[in-house]
């Protein structure tokens, strides 16, 4: 039987759970309320007058090719940003693991960019790659190949990929440090003792160990990509050529605030709403039951 | 520059104390950085120092998009400022502010400030006037696309520079002189929407929307698919393919690349003017923007880009009628001669522009009176009067993406054209709905 602490009692739950109903009623149900009444309206920039189309907005948006392409553009740039962040930091936290001496200096030094607000990231990666006056685009120039993200729409993908995962590897990189720091050396010298060698111990002990820590990052990480990243996006390519780089919340961010298309970018914030409700089912549904805590 | 205006409210609070207590505040939003940023602070520090009534406050809230933002975001927060400058995409978009905005002629007439609507230039006044004759927003920066030319890199590609470039097919000519002659970059653009389509149209005297490029009416579509842009888009396609014409980005990039010495032509604003005298170490000339031969009669008159202020609602009657005597200010003759010598735009009176004339500024300046002329040749017609769309500012950004898939070849120029009318129109309709 499970043990349940019961209270006697309205009253004292009820103030227990106010600030946590309250906080979320504020800052969540609102806003998103808000957005919701809002995507049934198309109104002027400046808020003087509304025109109710009711799922006219939906309508609008959905049957527009460039958006749904978007979806698949997020899917990709998610993904990429995921991979691009988690598998060098965990190859890094490995190698610092290794390390006896002067693992303290190595350690600040990779944290550095996380320190590094995206949209100065991506301003960062935009100079070295500028078409014009970058570094590596003419060192590329040097070896003969011609690089203009400005038009090549794959080249502008991995620029921004890039310039967003950067600084998350060191975020990323701290957890796997301070998990591989968790496995237990009894473990591993046991398995070391049995006759298993380096690869072989990481893959059958330390990362299912590291399980709860890589899909923590997992999830973060994806959260990371979906909402974070416009600020470089909006840095480097404006989501341009031809909306190669556009994902979801970039779109939501330039139809609203620079377009000051309020009506659609309320009804993206609606779809987005959605999208990332069914993304947290199936994150916690399926990934997480391989998870060993 | 914010020392030099403390310093100037610091000098005019010593010598009249009194006067100083009871100065009106006037908040100014602009879009200006650089040099133009400069020449705009001298300007409102030149009127705070000319009288102690009111203080002119400016503040740069980011480029052209950015400052129209700032704006409607301040608006709905009740925190305007008194004065707004919007670029020319934004003009429809304020037009339908009813409410938010109070038209220059009615601050004018309220506040008693000399003001006479005929002493402005008409096709600069025309863009930002009613049907009726009534003016919305003051014009306060506008030029016209001209052809700028590195003469320095024609000798070097062994092209004579003063090849004559007034129609598109000579200068595809000099392009394959130049690219023969081993120019890296023989042509470059800024603002490729605005010159090679909306001004394109215009000078050809094709529509570029339906509804006289939307002055008649808010149901309006976009025409830019038609013959002549195709042709056009055409070409520069296939110059962008064989690196005739290279492309760098969707504002003016390219005036680096030009300024530099790197490339040979660029098509750019008559106002890049300031940035060009001031870093290019060539000699260079200024020539009309080169218009197609056979396409229509000739070419009619280019349309003019920049921005014009508006006034916003929601102040003091007193802080309007500083609001008045400082547009004034910007509208006299002095100012509107200098602005224009130092910066390349055009003069928004013609009183301003004969000022110039008289002083030699066009003798010892060849080629700065090119933009005015090119502006002013023909009486406009409804293709070549301005553009009134709603949304603008993102229908730029539809046609500058389709416009790169066909500099990429990932798009035929009619393609590209006919997807940037749809997706457009879908926009114009929407901006219909919202202002209906």
């Amino acid at each position: 039987m499970e043990k349940r602490v019961t209270f006697r009692g309205w009253l004292l739950p009820l103030l227990l759970i106010a600030p946590q109903v309250i906080i979320s009623a504020v800052f969540f149900f609102y806003p998103a309320g808000q957005a919701i009444w809002q995507s049934l309206f198309i109104p002027d920039p400046f808020g003087l007058s509304m025109q109710y189309v009711g799922l006219g907005n939906f309508e609008f948006l959905l049957s527009d090719p460039f958006y749904r392409a978007s979806f698949v553009t997020t899917a990709i740039f998610s993904i990429l940003v995921t991979l691009c962040s988690m598998i060098p930091a965990l190859f890094l936290a490995v190698l610092a693991d290794r390390l006896i001496k002067g693992s303290g200096v190595y350690r600040t030094l990779l944290i550095w960019p996380y320190a590094v607000a995206p949209a100065v990231a991506g301003v960062l990666w935009l100079f070295m790659f500028n078409t014009r006056v970058g570094v590596v685009s003419w060192y590329l120039g040097q070896l003969g190949y011609d690089w203009n993200h400005v038009l090549n729409g794959g080249e502008a993908m991995g620029l921004v990929v890039v310039a967003s995962a950067w600084g998350r590897i060191s975020y990323n990189f701290l957890f796997f440090f301070a998990a591989l720091q968790a496995v237990p050396k009894s473990v591993i010298e046991a398995a070391a003792i049995d006759g298993a060698r380096f690869w072989r111990r990481f893959w059958t002990i330390v990362l299912p160990l590291l399980s709860p820590t890589t899909f923590f990052l997992l999830v973060v990480n994806i959260v990371y990509a979906f909402f974070e990243t416009f600020g470089v996006i909006h840095t480097i390519t404006a989501g341009g050529p031809q909306q190669t780089t556009t994902i979801l919340v970039y779109k939501v961010f330039s139809d609203g605030f620079v377009g000051q298309d309020l009506g659609s970018s309320s009804a993206q914030s609606v779809i987005l709403l959605i999208v990332v409700g069914l993304l947290t089912v199936v994150q916690f549904k399926f990934i997480e039951k391989r998870v060993h805590y | 520059m914010k020392k030099s205006l403390i310093g100037a409210l610091a000098v005019s609070t010593i010598l009249s104390p009194l006067a100083a207590m009871a100065q009106t505040e006037v908040q100014f939003w602009h879009a200006f950085t650089g040099r133009l940023g400069e020449l705009v602070a001298a300007q409102v520090e030149e009127f705070n120092a000319s009288q102690s009534d009111y203080v002119v406050v400016q503040s740069h809230k980011g480029n052209y998009s950015e400052t129209l933002n700032a704006g409607i975001a301040a608006f709905r927060a009740s925190e305007q400022p008194h004065i707004l400058m919007v670029f020319e995409v934004g003009t429809a978009t304020m037009m339908s502010a009813k409410g938010a905005t109070k038209p220059v002629f009615e601050v004018m007439a309220e506040s008693g400030a000399t003001f006479d609507p005929d002493a402005y230039i008409g096709a600069v006044k025309g863009y930002y006037t009613t049907t009726d004759g009534d003016m919305l927003s003051l014009p306060f920066n506008s030029s016209t696309p001209v052809l700028w030319v590195n003469r320095n890199a024609f000798e070097a590609a062994g092209v004579d520079p003063d090849t004559d470039l007034s129609t598109w097919q000579n200068v595809g000519e000099t392009l394959d002189a130049l690219k023969a002659g081993g120019s890296e970059c023989p042509l470059v653009t800024a603002w490729q929407s605005w010159i090679h389509l909306e001004n394109f149209s215009a000078y050809h005297d094709v529509p570029f929307a339906s509804q006289d490029n939307g002055f008649a009416g808010l149901d309006t579509e976009l025409q830019l698919n038609g013959e002549a842009q195709v042709a056009h888009l055409t070409a520069m396609g296939e110059w962008a393919q064989d690196g005739k014409f290279i492309y760098t980005g969707r504002r003016n990039e390219g005036g680096a690349n030009f300024r530099a010495g790197e490339c040979a032509l660029f098509t750019e604003s008559s106002a890049g003017y300031a940035g060009i005298k001031a870093e290019a170490e060539f000699d260079f000339d200024v020539r009309p923007l080169p218009y197609w031969e056979g396409v229509g009669s000739g070419p009619q008159n280019t349309i003019i880009g920049g921005a014009s202020l508006w006034v916003m609602e929601g102040h003091e009657a007193e802080e309007y009628k500083g609001v008045g005597e400082f547009l004034a200010f910007l509208s006299s003759s002095d100012i509107q001669a200098q602005w224009h010598q130092d910066t390349g735009y055009l003069p928004i009176t013609a009183e301003a522009g004969d000022a110039t004339r008289a002083a030699g500024f066009y003798d010892e300046n060849p080629g700065t009176d090119i933009a005015v002329i090119q502006m002013t040749a023909n009486e406009p017609t409804a293709n070549s009067k301005g553009l009134r769309l709603g949304s603008f500012d993102q229908i730029r950004g539809i046609i500058d993406e389709e416009l790169e898939a066909i500099w990429a070849g990932d798009k035929s120029a009619q393609e590209a054209m006919d997807s940037a009318k749809e997706r457009g129109d879908a926009l114009l309709r929407r901006f219909e709905t919202a202002n209906r």
